[in-house]
């Protein structure tokens, strides 16, 4: 099939972007959106202009290296599929696609379609772990940890970070990457003591990074390539006010 | 060079205690005095940084994702294997280190790999409690399952995503320590070579990825956890990014290259579907555990699957080898699928595939239960190939996957360099000739929590190196060195992308290094890589400049790696004259077409030694000693 692509062509952060239109030649179906791109940066470099850029890694749909906005979505049509996992052969001979970077205040434009993500690292840093430092962890099994409980934290656990939920928010919020986490983990008995702090720290990082607040749109949820549920947004207010409330914010460093 | 392994003296059980005790400590005051720098961010580097921050180095960790969340490690689905016997069915500390010897095709070395069986136990209790939601029976229990060429159920697992989970514990300790700053991290950065003073490594030369800048770090030890050089095939299962550049370097700078030609083709991929294809994607051998693999008995039979009576199908591994059946190892498994395709059997486009048979098992248990246990897997599959596998089989073909050669190091993982250690698939250690599913993970964390933070102690309490800063004059001329590589890839303005080259070294190195090599292929791939490579410095395109963000340069210099490693592996592939486990040698094989080992002149590790860009290397040998584990022939018929 043949596409024309409009794609956003950035050169730094600081300077002004515009779309730039490419016609996708002879792509086959079972190319995936990556490999669309690879074909067109190809021909892109033989005919001596710069490539366009966009992160990618592992391309299997877990590294959550890749994102773009295609068609105003956060990683395309299809439901509960990273960029690099959404396939051609949804597409259409003669479609027109819109390729864009994650837009967020939090994601600065790097270059093209590549953003800077380091936000979530640091809202993970500020308190999105279990402290258990290396040597002397007791035998594992004497840890019991219902299945549905283990199950459902492995269901946030499952966030592979990419921002698609960002991307798709209104506001720009984090909620569902940060409830994600502190849903994990707070499903846990390992993660119980460290709870209320948890919540606090996370949620006061991810307002220092600029991500807005969530006001219930749920189009974070539609856009998650792993199926993570609002549920973790309610879990994260939850703990949220239980800390605000039980003062444990008061010992917050 | 002296190869002495440092293997500690005593009974094999006794050795890692021996050692521990042996080594020397830094007292806490002192250790926040010595820097350490951790080269990349997946298990291995990831937890080797968190462990040695929490004892209170001070780390500097540098990957070139923009996050360390990132590393390929996230990417591993199976499981890993640990020691603990929970499951009651005869596991034992010596029974893993005795299958992962003999699973390596005695070409591993016995005390590494029972120390690792060793650790194995304690990971799992360090992953648990970090919060790595393993699978529960409802008991609330830990759940095992058996993985490729176990007889115990010794693999632990979180769904088909253990890597990711696994990483996400190593990452989220290493997060904790950056935000006490005690770590300092260094994403989107690229290590472009090490720095020697007096026959040390002192240091790093990286690059910006997204500025540019050329910078150096000087340190007092140097963690090499990179990963393995699988993409030296183009086409494989690992990352587009995933790189030899800082191995390549350290080798160039004279650490000792172990077995390179010991490179994994996993059984159970997706076949490629077109040229286009950028990379194969791995299906977890766990399928394996339910899936039934076979073929048409007769050649050219384009029926579909479902048409095929069951007396005219072949289920080569169950008929071949009864007892492990299709659980069979990897490289067993994979040259078993290699040859019916070659017999003109193979299904799907082209030939190059066998079928993955869920329907005895959906018959069995029943489709959710299959859909519990693979069901993100059935997902991709059907996600990749458009095809639902619930209702047709899968088809599946063997793709290069993981690298168990690599730089060779010590008992203490210390390369050739001293004060460079190297951990994870970027060292040789503890696989021998073929690594045993669900043991990647498992080595990745044994090294990073439970050897590391003791071995490079002792390097450091041992060798004190002296005070060193970056501005030193061997970091000015390696940062020369880099720049001057750069300026020539951006110089060259040729009309072939680095794409299209990477390609052709791709398709050399899987035809006569692939699953089988015999003499004839590799001397023509001797002959045709240093071609590739010729052109490739007169007529590649690299566009855009060195200060911003430039894949295509990035990819050029990875490359331009690759075809000086490739060249390399072909090299120990010829001189290994004989065939071990996934290096199969066609002139070296039993009458039945199994692996035939030397053990009389190839039981040893073959370290190739840097000589200069247009000299042969040296190849130096390490003797490996079965004092615990008798040699003998694999079977698993």
């Amino acid at each position: 099939m043949n596409l024309t692509l409009h794609v956003w062509r950035q050169a730094g952060p600081s300077t002004e972007g515009a779309f730039a239109t490419y016609e996708a030649r002879d792509i086959s179906g079972d190319m995936s959106f990556l490999e669309m791109m690879d074909v067109v940066n190809e021909g892109l470099i033989e005919r001596g202009e710069q490539p366009v850029a966009f992160d990618h890694d592992c391309r299997e749909g877990i590294c959550g290296s890749c994102g773009m906005m295609i068609n105003g979505v956060a990683h395309g049509p299809m439901k509960a599929t990273a960029t690099c996992q959404l396939f051609m052969r949804h597409f259409h001979d003669g479609d027109a696609i819109h390729v864009e970077p994650w837009r967020a205040r939090a994601f600065p434009v790097i270059k093209d379609l590549v953003v800077d993500r380091s936000a979530l690292d640091r809202v993970i840093a500020a308190g999105g772990f279990i402290t258990a430092p290396t040597g002397g962890a007791r035998d594992a099994n004497n840890i019991l940890i219902a299945k549905t409980n283990a199950d459902d934290a492995m269901d946030a656990a499952a966030c592979i970070g990419c921002g698609a939920c960002v991307a798709a928010c209104p506001n720009g919020s984090a909620s569902l990457f940060t409830g994600a986490k502190i849903t994990h983990l707070g499903q846990l008995p390992q993660g119980q003591s460290e709870r209320d702090r948890r919540v606090l720290q996370m949620v006061a990082q991810m307002d220092e990074e600029g991500f807005g607040g969530c006001t219930w749109h749920g189009e974070c949820q539609e856009a998650c390539p792993k199926n993570i549920s609002l549920d973790v947004i309610a879990r994260m207010n939850h703990d949220f006010l239980v800390a605000s409330w039980t003062g444990a914010g008061d010992k917050r460093d | 060079m002296p190869l002495d392994a440092h293997v500690p003296s005593g009974p094999i059980g006794e050795q890692w205690d021996r050692r521990k005790f042996e080594m020397k400590l830094v007292s806490p005051a002192n250790k926040r005095k010595y820097t350490v720098l951790v080269v990349g961010s997946g298990l291995a580097g990831a937890s080797a940084a968190a462990s040695l921050a929490e004892l209170g180095y001070d780390v500097k960790c540098f990957c070139f994702q923009d996050s360390p969340r990132r590393a390929h490690s996230i990417a591993a689905q199976g499981g890993i294997n640990a020691a603990k016997n929970y499951q009651n069915d005869g596991d034992s500390v010596y029974r893993l280190f005795y299958d992962t010897v003999k699973g390596g095709d005695f070409r591993s070395r016995e005390s590494n790999v029972y120390r690792l069986a060793e650790v194995s136990v304690n990971i799992i209790d360090q992953c648990v409690a970090q919060g790595v939601p393993f699978a529960r029976e409802y008991g609330g229990l830990l759940a095992n399952r058996s993985f490729g060429g176990a007889q115990v159920s010794r693999t632990f697992y979180a769904r088909g995503q253990t890597g990711q989970q696994l990483l996400l514990g190593a990452y989220q300790a290493l997060e904790r320590q950056v935000g006490l700053g005690r770590l300092h991290m260094f994403p989107r950065t690229e290590m472009l070579d090490l720095v020697m003073i007096d026959g040390r490594a002192r240091g790093i030369v990286v690059r910006d990825l997204v500025s540019g800048a050329v910078t150096s770090h000087a340190g007092d030890d140097v963690v090499l956890a990179t990963g393995g050089y699988s993409n030296v095939f183009y086409l494989s299962t690992n990352a587009k990014g995933s790189n030899c550049t800082a191995i390549w370097r350290a080798y160039k700078r004279g650490a000792g290259f172990a077995n390179p030609c010991y490179t994994q083709i996993h059984p159970t991929c997706i076949p490629q579907s077109g040229e286009h294809q950028s990379k194969l994607t791995l299906m977890s051998e766990s399928l394996r555990n339910d899936g039934r693999v076979w073929v048409p008995t007769r050649g050219g039979d384009t029926r579909a699957p479902g048409a095929i009576p069951e007396s005219e199908r072949d289920y080569y591994l169950e008929r071949k080898y009864p007892s492990f059946g299709n659980l069979s190892p990897r490289d067993i498994a994979s040259r078993a699928a290699k040859e019916v395709c070659d017999e003109g059997r193979g299904v799907g486009p082209g030939g190059r595939g066998v079928y993955l048979d869920f329907a005895d098992a959906i018959k069995r248990l029943g489709e959710n239960t299959i859909r519990e246990r693979y069901g993100n897997l059935f997902e991709m599959y059907q996600r990749i190939t458009g095809e639902n596998p619930y209702a047709v089989p899968m088809r599946i073909y063997p793709a290069v996957h993981y690298a168990m050669g690599g730089l060779w190091v010590d008992y203490n993982l210390m390369s050739t360099i001293p004060g460079l250690h190297v951990a994870g698939e970027a060292n040789f250690s503890d696989h021998g000739a073929n690594r045993l599913g669900a043991s990647a993970l498992m080595q990745g964390l044994a090294d990073g929590y439970f050897v590391l933070p003791y071995t490079v102690g002792d390097y450091l309490a041992t060798a004190k190196p002296a005070p060193v800063n970056a501005s030193h004059p061997a970091f000015r001329e390696a940062e020369r060195g880099v720049a001057d590589r750069t300026a020539k890839l951006l110089a060259i303005n040729g009309t072939r992308t680095t794409d299209s080259f990477h390609r052709e070294l791709g398709k050399v190195m899987w035809e006569y290094c692939g699953m089988a090599r015999n003499e004839k292929g590799l001397l023509f791939a001797l002959d045709r890589i240093p071609q590739i490579r010729e052109e490739f410095w007169q007529n590649v395109d690299v566009p855009g400049s060195d200060a911003e963000l430039n894949q295509a340069l990035e990819k050029a210099g990875r490359v331009a790696d690759f075809m000086e490693l490739g060249e390399l592996i072909c090299r120990d592939a010829l001189e290994r004259r004989e065939s071990c486990g996934a290096h199969f040698r066609e002139e070296y094989q039993t009458p039945d077409g199994e692996a035939l080992r030397d053990d009389e002149h190839f039981a040893h590790v073959a370290v190739w030694q840097y000589r200069g860009d247009h000299q042969t290397p040296e190849r130096l040998q390490e003797p490996l000693e079965f004092d615990n584990v008798h040699l003998s022939q694999r079977s698993y018929k």
